[in-house]
């Protein structure tokens, strides 16, 4: 009995000794399970404080280069505004630029003026050896938003003597509503294709023969135009002037006015993205009163033409370049036809005439800057009348020309041709070779098509 | 005789009466308006990529593709000067004359690289406001297509809504592809290169590409026979790596100097349309950096 209670007791002691020291570990795990939880919370308390101190750099960061972004954006705006550019009394001024011609020829037998045609202008071929040719001024700028305003005088020495010539002097109206525009002054007319040009612009050292015959080198009109673009893909455009005279074929009067009128028409468009064209119809009515012809030489007073002169005119060109890229490779061929019937009195001698002419040029640009250019040119003239002795003398075949050109331009602001022409306007062939300069200083506007 | 007259009547139809008519200069501007005005805009686009800007001339179509336009949107700093003009004039309405809402020239919203000090012809064709090739930065269409979309939005103001939703559309896409296209030429930077003209210059001001040297001796000048000798002896010693072009300039003297250099002639696309992978500004950009990579490679 004794022996089981010491067991029981030893057991006892032992099992108590066991569970004090469980319960002891029970502890401790306890304790750092706390701790470990004290930690826990510590550390997310300071991840969290790291997070929202992170997010707050960030924020300040990203207001920061907000701040840089939009002071850039003043920064570059304030450039971009200095960039454009400062005002000065001179802002104002229109766009100016001079072109500047010479030529050297060597021609034997001249012409200044078409057997059969009465002349006006300057026509002809001009003397041999140097001469200095026009020197154009132009002047060009928006008046205010409603008008544009360009004048254009050329210098040329005439014996001597300081010639000025009034080339254009017009006003047109900007920005009309409905394809309208409205152009006043004196300017050159809408008729034809080449008529619009300055001679500077052209392709060859000479206007093509018909232009001289018929309008005395190009036909300047005082008046009024307007013309209509139509709303189409294709190029429609139509229009009419009044003129009062001025410019040959028409004369200055003050006993018709208006003493002539154009009506032209044009319609042009693209083929593909290489070719372009255009086409143009014209009519010319002109009522001349005393149209003086040709020079007053002498004093002696020049036959003069009253009647009726009416001029149909058919005009086309076509240009191509590879893609359309007139810059390195491009061809041009342009041609004119005119027809005109003219009746009156002309020296006091009643004359009824029928002249026709026309020409064809091409130009190739075979590299950049060259260009190779080949033009052959014809009028004709069918005068009834006792017109023999007159200018107006029907000469009984026609007059014709053929021309080689070459030319290289350095820059587009300078040209240097060479040209050969077959000069077959009076009864024996004559060989003219020109050699000639075009260059352009200042602004020089864009050229028509 | 009949067919002919009816075909004739057919090209004599009035263009889109409803949408807006939109002419655009150069492609680059054309494909901005689109992103920017989608189907709200008609836009006639007068150059492709193969057409210098600079010597277009002022052909009848485009007077009358000007003739009913209600915005044009041009380069400007004198790019178009041969042409633009003269179609203002002979054709534009007041609405899209110089000054107005509808006249917009992208070149007045971004800062210009090569301002010459001295305007003077003897320097070659130069623009006294500055190189005018500005689409070829990235950064510079995002600014101007914040321009463009205001200005649509003044001359179509029914459709602002549209056009200001478009515009944030394009400039989230365009932010993204500037940062991938930055990451994807990262080793371009110092890349040297020979131009034939002053084109690419805002695209290596971007990328930190060197320009070398210029085939044309002044902007819009062609190079002689000699001068071209010349340049090869000063590149001789240590070529650029190639010779680059864009795909309306004349492709001579780039191949003549790259043959000799033994160099690499790459035609950037240079705008929309340039390649038949530039689709669009996007796909512009993507084509000539994958261009790039592969001479710095």
């Amino acid at each position: 009995m004794k022996t089981r209670s010491i067991v029981s007791l030893l057991i006892l002691l032992l099992a108590s000794a066991g569970t004090a020291e469980a319960q002891n570990l029970a502890g401790e795990v306890a304790a750092i399970r706390q701790q470990l939880l004290d930690m826990q919370r510590e550390y997310e308390a300071r991840i969290s404080e790291l997070e929202l101190r992170v997010e707050r750099a960030e924020a300040k960061a990203s207001g920061a280069e907000r701040e840089a972004s939009e002071a850039f954006e003043i920064a570059e705006q304030t450039a971009i505004d200095q960039s454009s550019g400062a005002s000065a009394a001179n802002t104002f001024n229109p766009a100016l630029g001079a072109v500047l011609t010479g030529r050297y020829a060597d021609i034997d037998r001249g012409w200044e003026q078409v057997p059969g045609f009465l002349r006006g202008g300057e026509i002809g071929t001009g003397e041999s050896g140097f001469s200095l040719g026009e020197a154009e001024i132009n002047l060009k700028a928006n008046v205010d938003g409603n008008f544009f305003g360009n004048l254009t005088f050329a210098l040329a020495d005439e014996d001597g003597a300081v010639d000025v010539e009034f080339e254009e002097a017009w006003l047109q109206t900007s920005g009309f509503p409905g394809g309208w525009s409205l152009t006043g002054g004196r300017m050159f007319s809408a008729a034809g294709y080449l008529n619009k040009f300055h001679r500077h612009a052209d392709d060859f050292a000479d206007r093509p023969l018909p232009y001289q015959a018929f309008f005395g080198g190009q036909y300047i009109v005082d008046g009024i135009r307007a013309s209509w673009i139509a709303p189409t893909s294709l190029l429609l455009e139509l229009g009419g002037e009044l003129t009062w005279g001025a410019g040959f074929p028409a004369s200055a009067n003050g006993k018709t006015s208006p003493g002539a009128y154009t009506l032209f028409a044009k319609l042009g468009g693209d083929v593909g993205v290489s070719h372009s064209w255009q086409v143009g119809a014209s009519w010319i009515d002109v009522d001349a009163v005393e149209r003086s012809s040709g020079e007053e030489d002498g004093g002696a007073d020049p036959a003069t033409f009253t009647g009726d002169s009416d001029l149909a005119l058919i005009d086309f060109v076509w240009k191509w370049a590879p893609e359309g890229n007139s810059g390195v490779r491009n061809f041009k061929l342009q041609g004119e036809y005119f027809s005109r019937s003219e009746s009156g009195v002309f020296d006091s001698l009643l004359y009824d005439g029928d002249q026709t002419g026309w020409y064809l040029q091409g130009i190739w640009q075979f590299v950049p800057r060259w260009r190779v250019g080949l033009r052959h040119e014809t009028v004709d003239a069918d005068n009834i009348g006792s017109l023999l002795g007159t200018e107006l003398e029907d000469p009984g075949r026609s007059s014709s020309r053929s021309s080689l050109m070459l030319d290289w331009s350095p820059s587009e602001f300078s040209r240097l041709r060479v040209q050969y022409t077959n000069d077959r306007v009076l009864s024996d062939t004559d060989q003219q070779f020109l050699l000639q300069y075009i260059m352009s200083v200042g602004a020089h506007g864009a050229h028509e098509f | 005789m009949r067919f002919i007259l009816v075909l004739f009547i057919a090209c004599l139809t009035p263009l889109s009466a409803n949408a807006l008519d939109v002419f655009a200069c150069e492609p680059e501007w054309g494909s901005l308006v689109q992103e920017l005005a989608g189907d709200k805009a008609a836009i006639t686009v007068a150059t492709t990529a193969f057409q210098d800007p600079h010597r277009l001339q002022a052909k009848p179509s485009l007077i009358a593709a000007m003739r009913g336009a209600d915005l044009v949107v041009c380069t400007g700093a004198d790019l178009e000067i041969g042409w633009l003009p003269l179609l203002l004039r002979r054709a534009g309405s007041a609405n899209v004359q110089p000054g107005s809402t509808g006249y917009f020239l992208a070149a007045d919203f971004v800062r210009k690289l090569e301002v010459p000090t001295l305007i003077d012809r003897s320097q070659g064709d130069i623009h006294p406001q500055g190189n005018p090739h500005v689409h070829l930065d990235p950064r510079n269409l995002r600014r101007i297509s914040t321009a463009l979309e205001q200005r649509l939005a003044a001359i179509d103001p029914a459709n602002a809504a549209h056009y200001e939703s478009r515009l944030t559309d394009f400039q989230a896409r365009w932010a993204a592809a500037i940062e991938t296209w930055e990451e994807r030429a990262a080793g371009l930077s110092g890349l040297r290169v020979a131009t034939n003209h002053r084109s690419f210059s805002y695209l290596a001001a971007w990328l930190d590409i060197n320009v070398v040297a210029t085939l044309e001796p002044r902007p819009g000048i062609p190079a002689s026979g000699a001068q071209l000798a010349t340049l090869l002896e000063q590149l001789s010693p240590n070529p650029p790596a190639a010779v680059l072009r864009t795909p309306y300039s004349n492709e001579r003297p780039a191949i003549w100097l790259s043959e000799r250099l033994d160099i690499p002639e790459v035609t950037l696309p240079y705008t929309v349309g340039g390649t038949t992978g530039a689709v669009d500004l996007f796909r512009l950009f993507d084509e000539t950096i994958s261009m790039l990579q592969e001479l710095s490679e």
